[in-house]
């Protein structure tokens, strides 16, 4: 099999496009950063960015003028306050006007799950009584054929790229991940093309030894870009601890617009890469976050 | 507020859990009357036993020494739409007097004066979790006369439009503030003052609520917390203080 393996620029060059819809997936953990960073660097225009918490990974792609629309669930800073950036866009149009979709989680799940599927639609058991289906059109209803009851239902999300942050992978683009699953294996299968992005890339025999931690096969994967610490500020279990620091500071970096295009200015334009983010960030933050031991007790695969 | 809701959970119940004061909560009757308590988060940990106060609804210590792990479509479908949760915690930005709540806009919906968050999981735990306690703070911003805005329906209206939607879950049962507990009514299924905070008023009180709030003919005094709870929410939970002062 081809050897995927390439470079953050590479992959981002070769399979995300002006105008894509676009999913970087991972709920508080393995927020993949280094790919929404050399977004910001390549200066990728017009995107649909679909996640079902923007979280600040988005905030700063909004500030960088680079989304047309944003598709969500919870758009804020977790345990800490607002989306600013993100808010300056759908409140005062800085630096561009967005449009924005909106479900609630089990909405954005049941569309990445009718996506993977290759289902028009899912139907689920939420949004009633609630006044969000009168402002989002898209939430229809459907009548059960056995029963009659009625349903709610959302359409399928297909983008065209899934980002994808795992702690290990093999050449292959085999991808597994442990701690926190979020929706990445249904945004994986939704999409059309998929970049794993890892943490280390290691042997196909060690993924083979563990087959029931593959989230992601190397079948449906385009690219792989190894990027240690790629998910800073959020983080990667058994890696390195979330960077809580980071969040709140946040929300003074992102209150205004001129801030915000400070921070940009010196964190993602005046860095090459990832490799140099975190070289700029020094030891001590790596250090600092660095996780504790804790691994679990081996199975036995053998028959 | 945190004692008060951790009265609220029995021993092995299964609780969906927000982050801030319910987390506290829970984790408190976990060390009190409630050891078996199972916190499940929408993140995908199940059987959490967090060693630190975790500041996002997916921390890493959410995950070390839980009993599972499982993805947000086994979260949604099975343990909540499938009726395995029997509290839910939720807060929001406003609340109305039919417990109806609102996290997701002030003002027009297409022209927002402020964007508030959204529903995140909300909604569908008002549908589905048998019980809903609700925790806010409140005056007369929170708890105006009418919302903009329904993310997560209560009873929605006066007569209690949760059956025609079938809705499994029975509702918000408790509204605890700053300054009381609420119940609902039977008949009229709005919230009435049950339970007023150990120096409050009901004039003080009712100076932070936008309607002409019932008042229980049975109303008493929220009990103080104990020694023993403060204890454990000082030393153990928030040591840092980041939630209680």
């Amino acid at each position: 099999m081809k050897n995927k393996v390439m470079t953050m620029k590479e992959a981002i060059e070769t399979y995300v496009n002006d105008g894509d819809t676009i999913v970087i997936e991972g709920f508080t953990h393995l927020i993949c950063f280094a790919a929404g960073h050399e977004i910001i660097r390549q200066n990728i225009k017009d995107l649909v960015a679909c996640r079902l918490t923007p979280d600040l990974i988005y905030d700063q792609m909004i500030a960088a003028g680079c989304v047309r629309k944003v598709v969500f669930s919870w758009a804020g800073n977790p345990g800490v306050g607002p989306l600013y950036g993100l808010r300056r866009a759908v409140e005062k149009g800085i630096p561009r006007p967005i449009e924005w979709e909106e479900y609630t989680h089990f909405g954005m799940v049941a569309r990445f799950m009718a996506g993977a599927s290759k289902l028009p639609f899912m139907h689920l058991n939420t949004f009633s009584g609630s006044s969000l289906p009168l402002k989002n059109e898209k939430i229809k209803n459907v009548a059960c054929p056995y029963t009659g009851q009625i349903f709610a239902t959302v359409p399928a999300l297909n983008p065209d790229v899934a980002i994808i942050h795992v702690q290990r992978v093999d050449e292959d683009g085999n991808a597994q991940i442990w701690g926190l699953m979020g929706v990445q294996k249904e945004a994986a299968f939704s999409s059309e093309k998929v970049i794993i992005v890892a943490e280390e890339l290691v042997d196909r025999s060690i993924i083979r030894s563990d087959p029931n931690r593959t989230l992601i096969p190397g079948m449906k994967v385009n690219g792989v870009v190894i990027e240690p610490f790629g998910a800073h500020p959020s983080y990667a279990q058994g890696y390195y601890d979330r960077d809580n620091q980071y969040y709140v500071d946040w929300y003074t970096i992102s209150k205004d617009q001129k801030s915000m295009e400070g921070y940009m200015e010196e964190w993602i334009y005046g860095v090459s890469g990832r490799k140099d983010y975190i070289k700029k960030m020094g030891e001590r933050l790596v250090t600092r976050l660095k996780a504790d031991k804790k691994p679990a007790a081996p199975v036995n695969y053998g028959y | 507020m945190v004692t008060r809701a951790a009265k609220e959970l029995n021993n092995g119940e299964v609780v969906f859990v927000g982050i801030g004061l319910p987390n506290l909560a829970c984790n408190l009757a976990r060390r009190l009357q409630a050891p078996d308590l199972i916190l499940i988060y929408e993140s995908g940990a199940v059987g959490a036993v967090p060693s630190r106060l975790p500041i996002s609804i997916g921390d890493p210590c959410l995950v070390t020494d839980s009993i599972s792990v499982c993805s947000m479509v086994e979260v949604f479908n099975y343990y909540l739409q499938g009726g395995m949760i029997d509290v839910g915690f939720l807060g929001g930005a406003q609340v109305d007097r039919f417990g109806n709540i609102n996290s997701t806009i002030i003002g027009a919906y297409e022209e927002p004066k402020v964007r508030l968050p959204g529903s995140g999981g909300a909604c569908e735990i008002s549908i589905h979790a048998k019980k809903i306690i609700l925790i806010l703070n409140q005056n007369k911003k929170t708890f105006p006369e009418r919302i903009d805005f329904i993310t997560s329906p209560g009873y929605i209206d006066e007569n209690n439009q949760r059956k025609k939607y079938s809705m499994p879950g029975q509702g918000p049962v408790l509204v605890i503030t700053d300054f009381g507990v609420y119940t609902f009514s039977d008949d009229t299924h709005e919230m009435v003052l049950s339970e007023i905070h150990p120096g409050v008023s009901v004039d003080e009180l009712k100076e932070n609520i936008a309607w002409d709030v019932r008042i229980s003919d049975k109303i008493k005094m929220t009990a103080n917390p104990s020694e023993e709870e403060l204890r454990i929410i000082r030393e153990n939970l928030d040591p840092d203080r980041i939630y209680l002062r």
